[in-house]
């Protein structure tokens, strides 16, 4: 547990960066779940959001950064904000955003933490992520692209069915008639 | 690079999004605990295939990427038709089915 504060033994930048972005995600992740305002829950996730991109750039997947940012930041983005626009009539401040019983929330995520995290703790204690040589890094999307054309193909293409499906779908919900 | 850093991460961003999916009564704000509960799932994927220097990890994270995005954007047009059929989105107020 010491080296999970200290880690003097593994590379003291990629830390140092972990962090720092870890805070800053705990932080809008929190304020996500606890503003009064609508809007700025949407924009304390995008800081969530591009917090995960920069930890997968970390963690050597460049390719999933790219697309978390194009995706999520992108797209999903611009849904919530128009989410939010068409169904509320204020924008901003609110009184009540919680539940009546929304204090059974609390004990029940920190006994979910607190159990997650001894079993993570248990199982991965001292374990170090061994860095990867640079070459192999830099294949990784070449990688990523044979598993899609290669092994994953089937369930690539029931994916694209999936999102025809999506699309049809919403529209069909958010019509007017 | 510790391996903890990165599962502990995720499962402090997992708790908060349960958190936000049980307390919150905008139908948005639980649609946005629910990214937060995907990207933290995400996260876990591609540490996974960090560790075992294995792609499947990140083949997976884009599977769940594409995924969320469908999610969203039907469950975002399921709000809108509550929306426009009782002029609310808050869920405690969706007690129809109540026996």
């Amino acid at each position: 547990m010491s080296g999970l504060i200290l880690a003097s033994d593994v590379n003291v930048a990629q830390n140092v960066g972990f962090y720092i972005i870890a805070a800053m995600m705990l932080v809008g992740a929190f304020r996500v779940v606890t503003t009064n305002n609508v809007v700025h829950a949407a924009l304390w996730l995008v800081v969530v959001l591009g917090g995960v991109a920069a930890q997968y750039i970390l963690a050597a997947a460049e390719f999933v950064a790219v697309s978390q940012v194009m995706v999520y930041i992108g797209a999903v983005m611009v849904l919530f904000l128009f989410g939010i626009m068409l169904t509320r009539a204020t924008i901003g401040h609110e009184d009540e955003m919680n539940n009546k019983g929304w204090g059974v929330g609390v004990p029940v995520a920190l006994l979910l933490f607190g159990m997650l995290s001894w079993v993570v703790i248990d199982q991965y204690r001292d374990d170090v992520i061994t860095e990867l040589p640079a070459e192999r890094i830099a294949s990784s999307t070449q990688r990523i692209s044979d598993g899609y054309l290669g092994d994953y193909l089937v369930p690539l293409i029931a994916l694209s069915f999936v999102l025809l499906a999506a699309a049809i779908g919403s529209i069909v919900l958010a019509r007017k008639d | 690079m510790l391996a903890v850093n990165f599962l502990l991460l995720s499962a402090a961003l997992f708790c908060f999004g349960v958190y936000g999916v049980i307390a919150r009564k905008n139908a948005v704000m639980v649609l946005m605990s629910i990214e937060l509960i995907l990207n933290s799932v995400n996260l876990n994927l591609v540490a996974f295939a960090l560790m075992n220097d294995n792609i499947d990890g990140q083949v997976f994270a884009l599977f769940v990427i594409a995924v969320a995005a469908a999610e969203v954007g039907v469950g975002l047009g399921m709000v809108l038709m509550i929306y426009r059929n009782r002029r609310s989105i808050s869920l405690d107020e969706l007690s129809e089915m109540k026996g």
